[in-house]
């Protein structure tokens, strides 16, 4: 049984706790699915977390904005095509202190997952990231990104726009931007097209969020030949906020209210409030440059590999080896 | 005179262990393979002698069809005999997050190639121009960026800047390796990072995209070069073609993602034909040193 069928039993019981008269029947019914929704939450599997970042009532870019910012409006379009739905940017004010927020939009209803492509930015969604990011540079704007996306969408228009090169050239600009980022994993962080506007000082999760170099699905296709193997997939990327974390890829995971952010959205973003205005504050005392070297030296650091010294071999190899 | 230069040769030449045991391993494949002898066009099906393929810079004789090649074939084609000095050595694959026969892949690659990795990086001249050359092997599981590709990318660039040389990479690949997960993801902020940081003090990259580019590598180094240049015919694109007909769910245009599509479309200043390769990267460094 997966998160999402034993979440379907809670809303059958929720609701016949609605229907129910007797109060005292009631109570103890609460008590009960109370008990249920933490054994519910106990032992999620890799898959589970998964579905839990794609759940369709998690609380998105907008709903994040909209509890964040005392005050925020939109700010549309790359300047040179269109505006990509699927990239949102707003001026907002966070405990006094104005920022941008860039995130990738998702929907919860169909139409809407239709109008924000399914989260899949266009190569225009990443050039407008890159334009607000420069105009926050401008007026000394720390930029909090909100990244929530499977993946850059990958169509017979986006490559014509170049695709590719516009997320490169956000990681290009991105590493030198002289204003603390900060990027927060709200939900799916997919691949190519979540780093496009993922490269922070500062990287953190919320508890049931992933962030790997594909899809689940995408992966077992690859590498196994097969898309049906997402779940043994998910068990082996090491996708989730705990595992990603112990991996030292991510500063930070956001606990969420029990069930998942979107029992109680408004909870979830008031704890990411708490760690965005704290953060905020220390990285504001931080000198330009030393932002910048830092945020280069955190992914100059990445990787994981061995070199072997050669000045420790004996022997002939050893003076070869030698300027 | 003449003798000291030899010996400064030989010094060299046995510096770059790697390239000499690459250098073997692909005299023992000619000699020995059946397949050595006639090797087929994947463009036009005609069989081809190896020798007169060879001799033709890895460009089938009947249809002009670009052929991959591997990171020595390209270093000797491109690079001035005997300057090349092979610089990042040593770096050794691990299985980060403890992939299922991940090793043994690797293994597998390193003998069949005589690579230790999919990236090749040294010092080397062109036509006398100095600069530092970066060449990926699409034989390599496909030129994947793991860790250590992306390290050994990193690692060229700050090479170039140590020595302020300007820095020409031929990308091949098929985009982040899969196996090391969100660390070849993370290689792309990485690799990007320095070529902003070569960039901003005044030096050129050349990237010269061959076929084929995609994935990771596309979406960071090789869309940067201040110049990109392109082989005719290479598959150049952000998704495989697979994948977006799969989404789309429509075959895709002839033509589609190929160097002369990306040309049109203003992603690529030049189509440089294999033969004047070498002499077009030649010149662009000219343009760019003072006085020569």
């Amino acid at each position: 049984m997966n998160i999402l069928e034993k979440e379907a039993k809670l809303q059958d019981l929720l609701s016949k706790i609605e229907e129910m008269d007797d109060c005292e029947a009631k109570a103890k019914m609460e008590d009960e699915v109370a008990r249920y929704k933490v054994s519910m939450m106990k032992g999620l599997t890799a898959w589970d977390h998964v579905l839990l970042a794609r759940h369709s009532e998690r609380p998105k870019t907008s709903d994040f904005v909209s509890f964040l910012a005392e005050d925020y409006i939109e700010l549309c379009g790359d300047r040179t095509y269109r505006d990509d739905q699927s990239v949102k940017g707003y001026l907002a004010k966070i405990n006094g202190q104005n920022v941008t927020i860039i995130g990738q939009q998702k929907g919860k209803k169909v139409e809407e997952q239709m109008r924000y492509n399914f989260g899949m930015p266009h190569p225009e969604g990443y050039r407008k990231a890159l334009r607000l990011m420069k105009q926050a540079e401008k007026f000394h704007r720390p930029i909090i990104t909100l990244i929530d996306t499977p993946g850059a969408y990958p169509g017979i228009e986006a490559e014509e726009r170049g695709q590719g090169e516009a997320i490169a050239r956000n990681l290009y600009e991105m590493s030198d931007l002289s204003v603390p980022v900060i990027a927060v994993v709200i939900g799916e962080g997919g691949s190519g097209g979540a780093l496009g506007i993922g490269v922070a000082n500062e990287i953190y999760m919320l508890e049931h969020a992933i962030y790997s170099i594909l899809s689940p699905e995408g992966y077992a296709s690859i590498l196994w030949k097969d898309s049906t193997k997402a779940k043994e997939a998910a068990s082996v990327m090491k996708l989730t906020s705990r595992d990603l974390l112990e991996l030292g890829i991510v500063d930070g995971v956001i606990k969420e209210p029990l069930g998942g952010a979107h029992f109680y959205p408004k909870e979830a973003v008031l704890e990411t409030k708490k760690l965005i205005v704290e953060r905020l504050k220390e990285l504001k005392q931080v000198p330009v440059g030393d932002l910048i070297q830092g945020r280069r030296a955190k992914y100059r650091e990445i990787g994981f590999f061995q070199r072997f010294n050669y000045d420790n071999l004996g022997g002939r190899k050893n003076e070869l080896y030698k300027n | 005179m003449s003798n000291w230069i030899r010996e400064e040769y030989q010094k060299r030449k046995a510096r770059s262990l790697n390239y000499q045991r690459a250098r073997q391993k692909t005299k023992a494949m000619e000699a020995d393979v059946p397949s050595g002898l006639y090797t087929k066009c994947p463009s036009c099906k005609s069989t081809i002698q190896m020798q007169s393929f060879v001799d033709n810079d890895f460009v089938c004789t009947v249809c002009d069809h670009p052929l991959r090649m591997r990171a020595i074939d390209r270093l000797n084609l491109v690079v001035d005999r005997n300057t090349f000095v092979e610089k990042g050595l040593g770096y050794i694959t691990l299985n980060p997050l403890f992939q299922d026969g991940y090793e043994e892949k690797i293994q597998t690659y390193k003998e069949k190639t005589g690579l230790d990795e999919a990236y090749v990086y040294g010092y080397g001249e062109i036509f006398g121009a100095p600069c530092v050359i970066g060449v990926m092997d699409s034989f390599f599981m496909m030129g994947s960026m793991g860790s250590v590709v992306g390290e050994k990318v990193t690692k060229s660039f700050e090479y170039a800047m140590y020595k302020k040389l300007p820095i020409v990479i031929f990308t091949a690949s098929g985009g982040a390796r899969m196996q090391e997960g969100i660390f070849s993801l993370m290689q792309m902020a990485k690799t990007s990072a320095a070529v902003k940081k070569h960039s901003d003090m005044g030096l050129l990259y050349v990237s010269v995209l061959t076929h084929p580019t995609t994935g990771g590598v596309t979406a960071s180094f090789a869309m940067l070069g201040d110049v990109i240049l392109a082989e005719p015919d290479a598959l150049i694109g952000f998704a495989g073609p697979r994948v977006i007909e799969q989404t789309i769910k429509q075959s895709l245009p002839e033509g589609f993602q190929r160097s002369e599509f990306l040309r049109e479309k203003g992603f690529v200043d030049h189509i440089v034909d294999r033969h004047e390769l070498k002499r077009t990267l030649a010149r662009i460094l000219r343009f760019h040193q003072e006085g020569v």
